[in-house]
């Protein structure tokens, strides 16, 4: 359990709601397919704040009219992988954007151990930060398995 | 010595170049057939004549003291390609329902200019000419910057879209807050208060505009305590977080030194002051754009010159010149909180912060379509006296792109600053959430607020603080071109 006021990671536009229901990430969705964007979903074993390649479940899905595709491959996901972090993202190719629009949460383990900040003393009074992930102690496959 | 004489402009060269005074439309300075290329640096003065100067005249006066005219004549033009070097007045309007105040249109060959150097542009264009004894008062209202120009400029070290994929934050605006008293806190207690707000869900914290190294904290200290703050609030939520240290100092030297001491530290963001300059923000971008930095600017002093609408410069102005120098973070205006501004002008500054092409549009002060060449978009700050009760009309006025920086507003809640941050994180996301939904947030905001308070006491208690809290006072900086009611 994290101890900041969620009590977990606090990534994504809406990690301070309640969980969002399969019929609220549609509407979310649906926003995002009427703007043009491309949905994707990734999962990881390893939500450190740096790192920023999730495992792609699937290429993202273009030409899109609803819903229903996204919710399906996010399901699969969930089915697959039960205990890690899910998140759906939304590509606009906008000239002068071409980068992420969306991002959420919508799945996580049962249990959040986060992170632990290591100090390393240098020169003078300086530190340098490491920000370690409890999880990544184990092994790729075996992390928030309990 | 001939005496100014009451006809347009002077064919014969004999006659135009003979020593004594001309008027500046005789001289070259105005031409009402003008055609503006699309290289010329075009600008939009508002002018105040003197009683009995003529408005053309004015114009024209104005074109030739940011130019190349002095108060007489001199035969050394001669030597020049001189009618290239003379900016043209080529339009001239009185302001409506502004007796005494007219528009001038004034364009300026490319040549006039020197690549990538903001102050150059501006020793020409707010030099001597706002000092003029015939105008009364002047004020520059727009400019356009051809493409030729803007592609001179390297523009913003980071840019909005970056700054987002650095942040791993997307579809929502970020927050901050500034970390209060602004003065009089030890580095200890500062970094507290940086701390308890990164911890409870603000994105940034910040350092304000007069903190830099003074008796009750030395720089050294600030920047040590806050990053101790920033690594472990961001080790508590699994976020990237950051807080503006504030590297403005008496020297470059001193600045650069303050600014590689934040990289060692591991700050992802620096902070400048506006009062630095042109020449010395320039040079910070520089800084920035080698060493993976954000820069955030805190407009301070601009109100000097911004604010009152028959002289100085508009700040949509410095808004494209501020977008050229380079930073990444500009403060635009909140509309609804305690400071100047007026919702469709400061719209107007948004836009020239983001826009990949602003179009004319007169309600928000655009007067020129402005081309961005593909530059680099500047994210807005929306900061002071605003609070999580105002977050629909927040984002109704200013979109997903803007810092909201609630300083007050987390800092002053009744239980505490992390209970600020959440209720400010809470609005935020369950507005944005709404709003996806296709809520009409501007009208049913208050009522999403509260139903998302039943679940979140942080929130509640903000509403019950501070929900009827307005600055609704009439704004002095408005269009002349449309109603400008303010956001009750």
């Amino acid at each position: 359990m994290m101890t900041n006021p969620t009590g977990r990671i606090t990534q994504g536009q809406f990690s301070f709601l309640p969980d969002l229901t399969d019929e609220e990430i549609g509407m979310q969705v649906d926003y995002g397919l009427k703007k043009g964007y491309a949905w994707s979903v990734e999962y990881t074993d390893d939500p450190h704040p740096r790192n920023t390649y999730w495992e792609m479940y699937g290429m993202p899905m273009f030409d899109l009219e609803d819903a229903a595709g996204v919710l399906m491959e996010m399901n699969n996901c969930r089915k697959t992988f039960p205990n890690h972090y899910i998140r759906l993202m939304a590509f606009d190719s906008t000239r002068n954007v071409e980068t992420i629009a969306m991002s959420f949460i919508v799945n996580r383990p049962k249990n959040e151990p986060g992170y632990g900040l290591v100090r390393q003393e240098v020169n003078g009074r300086s530190l340098r930060y490491t920000v370690h992930s409890y999880a990544t102690d184990k092994p790729e496959s075996e992390r928030y398995s309990g | 010595m001939n005496t100014p004489v009451d006809e347009g402009v002077i064919k014969d060269q004999k006659k135009r170049y003979s020593a004594g005074v001309l008027k500046y439309r005789q001289m070259g300075y105005w031409d009402g057939d003008y055609v503006p290329k699309d290289t010329d640096v075009l600008c939009l003065f508002r002018i105040t004549p003197q009683e009995g100067v003529d408005p053309i005249e004015a114009a024209a006066a104005v074109a030739g003291e940011s130019s190349t005219a002095t108060w007489t004549v001199v035969w050394t033009d001669r030597l020049t390609a001189c009618d290239s070097y003379r900016a043209k007045a080529y339009k001239v309007e009185p302001v409506p329902g502004t007796p005494g105040q007219f528009m001038a249109w004034v364009a300026y060959d490319l040549i006039l200019f020197e690549e990538g150097s903001i102050a150059n542009m501006t020793a020409s264009l707010i030099g001597n000419v706002f000092s003029f004894k015939p105008l009364k008062a002047a004020r520059l209202e727009d400019i356009r910057i051809p493409v030729a120009y803007v592609k001179t400029f390297k523009g913003p070290p980071t840019g909005l879209v970056v700054e987002r994929e650095r942040l791993d934050k997307f579809g929502r605006p970020l927050l901050g807050a500034t970390t209060k008293p602004k003065l009089g806190l030890s580095g200890r207690n500062y970094g507290r208060v940086v701390y308890e707000g990164l911890k409870g869900g603000l994105d940034f914290m910040k350092d304000d505009e007069n903190i830099n190294s003074q008796p009750f904290m030395h720089w050294r200290d600030r920047f040590l305590y806050v990053m101790d703050a920033v690594n472990k609030a961001s080790a508590a939520t699994g976020e990237v977080k950051g807080s503006y240290l504030n590297v403005t100092a008496g020297t470059m030297e001193e600045m650069y030194r303050r600014a590689e001491f934040a990289k060692e530290l591991g700050s992802i963001i620096v902070m400048v002051d506006l009062v630095i300059g042109y020449t010395a923000i320039q040079s910070m971008a520089e800084w920035c754009r080698a060493n993976d930095m954000l820069m955030h600017m805190h407009r301070a002093g601009h109100g000097t010159y911004t604010r009152q609408k028959n002289h100085g410069v508009s700040f949509r102005v410095i808004a494209k010149w501020l977008r050229l120098a380079g930073c990444d973070h500009l403060h635009t205006g909140t509309a609804v909180g305690k400071l100047e501004g007026d919702p469709l002008t400061v719209q107007g500054y948004y836009n020239v912060c983001r826009d990949s092409v602003t179009k004319v549009d007169y309600s928000r002060g655009m007067y020129f379509e402005q081309d961005w060449a593909d530059l680099k978009k500047v994210m807005p700050v929306a900061s002071g006296g605003i609070h999580a009760g105002q977050m629909h009309q927040l984002i109704d006025l200013f979109g997903d792109d803007v810092v909201l920086q609630f300083g007050g507003g987390t800092i002053g809640h009744p239980a505490g600053i992390q209970a600020g941050a959440v209720a400010n994180r809470v609005a935020l996301e369950c507005m944005v959430k709404a709003r996806n939904e296709g809520k009409d947030i501007a009208n049913e905001g208050p009522e999403i607020l509260r139903k998302a308070a039943q679940s979140c006491t942080p929130l509640k208690q903000a509403l019950d603080t501070w929900g009827d809290i307005s600055f609704n006072y009439a704004p002095t900086d408005t269009s002349d071109f449309a109603a400008t009611p303010s956001v009750a």
